[in-house]
């Protein structure tokens, strides 16, 4: 499945829900299912600047694709990155780099999200992509 | 004059609390950080843009004269608001933050030398801190701190243990921003004083929830934002006793603060505007004089009982709900509360609480030491202004409730 697939993926997960509460309580679900990383995972190397929770981001990268685990201290705020952990997780760096995302806006997240939690899924992406940036260059 | 006690005509008054958040009507509980704006407010900065605009103290035609009657009139309303001796000891600056900087500055680069010390207390907001941290490491002064208790009280009892005669300036909240707390600063300026040393306090938030008379109080300094007391952003006040402020030297340099210039040596004005170089927010200073006017149309005793009344409610409640751990008790406390829920985050409540319609604040608050003495990396902030109601309070109560399930 492409990138562009998984996203549409998710916008059709997300179209069911009319009510606001409803897709809150979804993106809590997921960010409780999300595995919580080990406690070395979180680190202040990994430490994602620009949120108003905390969010640790690791990456490995193994045969040529680059896989993503995360955590975060705020359950919604885990809630998203698992939405982009499905996204980037197993993809190539160029896969990553060239992407442009469309699904935050199409599943009305950004309009929902306040500034400063809009800027934190920004610094979420941005980091996501600086990996894949140093994977591809380290390659 | 009639003085107004009800608080369907307050609300009124202020049009930004007519609108809907999130599709419900906006519930604002962030007044901590900034309040919202009567009509008179609003509608006197949109006539002085539209028809009073001429730059102050500089010029004989009409609009600059107007202007500064209206800007040199605001000075002597918060002079009598604030009990002050003398309008001179009024300075308009762009707030809180730029009035303690002022201080941080001017007083310290005359007063504070190496070996000397700055006291703060451990609930300060950053801006009672930083700007003492930027002095003391200008001269090679030490910063002292005295500690709060678990409530969040001022450990008084510590203070000989810091006070000695290094000590050349002691900065104090009136009100924590994050405890609410009405923090006994007469009994610190009176120890303090006996030692002769100055008292800045910090009246961010003491201001809008106390009657403050200066010369009661006995503090040398005290500074607050116009904008957390129903005037607009950008305009704040530092009183200074006469004799101090005479003392210290100018902060910045520009038009207004000279006597006469020349490129040997430049004297300067007299107070106040030796202490309001360049332009000033002249449209936001004339603002805030209408903004004190404005609160004092308020009934005061009518305002304490029901500010007492939505108090004990939220009192009572909070703690009703499971986890939740208030910071900041004590018998004299304005209506702002910081709290936790055991095992939730403050963002997560606070964006749930958004989409009902319920302003927060959420996070540090300003105030990372204070975070760091209770082990927590944020907390979630409810702070009520005169316009709030019990009802607002009731569904502030049982939305926090529903996000508590939310989450759980």
């Amino acid at each position: 499945m492409t990138i562009k697939e998984e996203e549409h993926r998710i916008v059709e997960e997300f179209s069911i829900f009319t009510d606001w509460m409803d897709k809150y309580e979804y993106l809590i679900e997921m960010g409780k299912s999300l595995p919580i990383i080990n406690e070395g995972g979180r680190q202040e190397s990994n430490l994602i600047k620009g949120c108003q929770s905390r969010v640790w981001l690791n990456a490995n990268y193994k045969d040529g694709k680059i896989y993503f685990t995360a955590d975060s201290d705020a359950i919604i705020t885990k809630g998203i990155i698992s939405l982009l952990i499905r996204i980037f997780s197993g993809r190539t760096p160029k896969e990553i780099i060239e992407v442009d995302l469309s699904f935050i806006k199409e599943i009305g997240l950004q309009d929902n999200l306040s500034p400063t939690r809009a800027n934190g899924l920004a610094s979420m992406i941005k980091q996501i992509k600086l990996y894949a940036l140093a994977f591809a260059a380290n390659k | 004059m009639e003085l107004i006690n009800k608080i369907s005509e307050i609300r009124n008054l202020f049009p930004a609390l007519k609108q809907k958040v999130n599709g419900k009507d906006l519930v604002y509980f962030d007044n901590g950080a900034t309040a919202q704006k009567p009509i008179s407010v609003i509608e006197f900065i949109n006539k002085m843009n539209s028809g009073v605009n001429g730059n102050i103290h500089r010029a004989v035609h009409e609009l600059s004269a107007r202007s500064t009657e209206l800007y040199e009139g605001a000075r002597g309303d918060i002079q009598k608001f604030l009990n002050a001796r003398e309008r001179e000891e009024i300075i308009f600056t762009s707030g809180t933050t730029a009035s303690i900087n002022l201080v941080a500055c001017s007083f310290c680069q005359k007063f504070l030398k190496r070996g000397d010390a700055v006291i703060v207390t451990e609930g300060e907001h950053h801006s009672n801190i930083v700007p003492w941290q930027l002095a003391c490491e200008r001269s090679g002064a030490e910063l002292r701190v005295l500690p709060v208790d678990d409530n969040g009280e001022w450990r008084l009892e510590k203070l000989p243990e810091i006070l000695d005669n290094r000590v050349k300036i002691i900065s104090v909240a009136h009100i924590s921003n994050v405890l609410g707390i009405v923090n006994p600063v007469k009994e610190l300026i009176d120890i303090a004083h006996k030692k002769g040393i100055p008292v800045l306090v910090d009246g961010a938030q003491g201001v809008v929830h106390t009657s403050v008379d200066v010369q009661d109080m006995d503090c040398d300094f005290y500074a607050f934002s116009g904008h957390k007391i129903y005037g607009p952003t950008g305009i704040g006040i530092l009183y200074g006793k006469r004799e101090i402020l005479d003392n210290m030297p100018p902060w910045m340099g520009g038009g207004d603060m000279v006597g006469t210039v020349t490129f040997g040596k430049t004297t300067y004005a007299d107070l106040p505007l030796k202490f309001e170089a360049g332009t000033p927010n002249f449209i936001g200073a004339s603002a805030l004089g209408e903004a004190v006017r404005f609160v004092q149309t308020i009934d005061n005793e009518f305002l304490k009982n029901h500010e007492s009344e939505i108090v004990n409610y939220l009192l009572k409640n909070l703690t009703t709900i499971k986890g939740l751990k208030i910071y900041g008790l004590a018998l004299d406390k304005i209506p702002l509360f910081s709290f936790t829920v055991d095992g939730l985050h403050p963002t997560d409540m606070a964006m749930l609480m958004d989409k009902m319609g319920i302003a927060l604040r959420s996070g540090l608050m300003c105030s990372e030491p204070l975070m760091s003495k209770y082990g927590v990396t944020g907390m979630l902030r409810a702070s009520l202004a005169m316009y709030n109601t019990i009802e607002e309070a009731e569904y502030f109560i049982e939305s926090l409730k529903r996000s508590v399930k939310l989450l759980s």
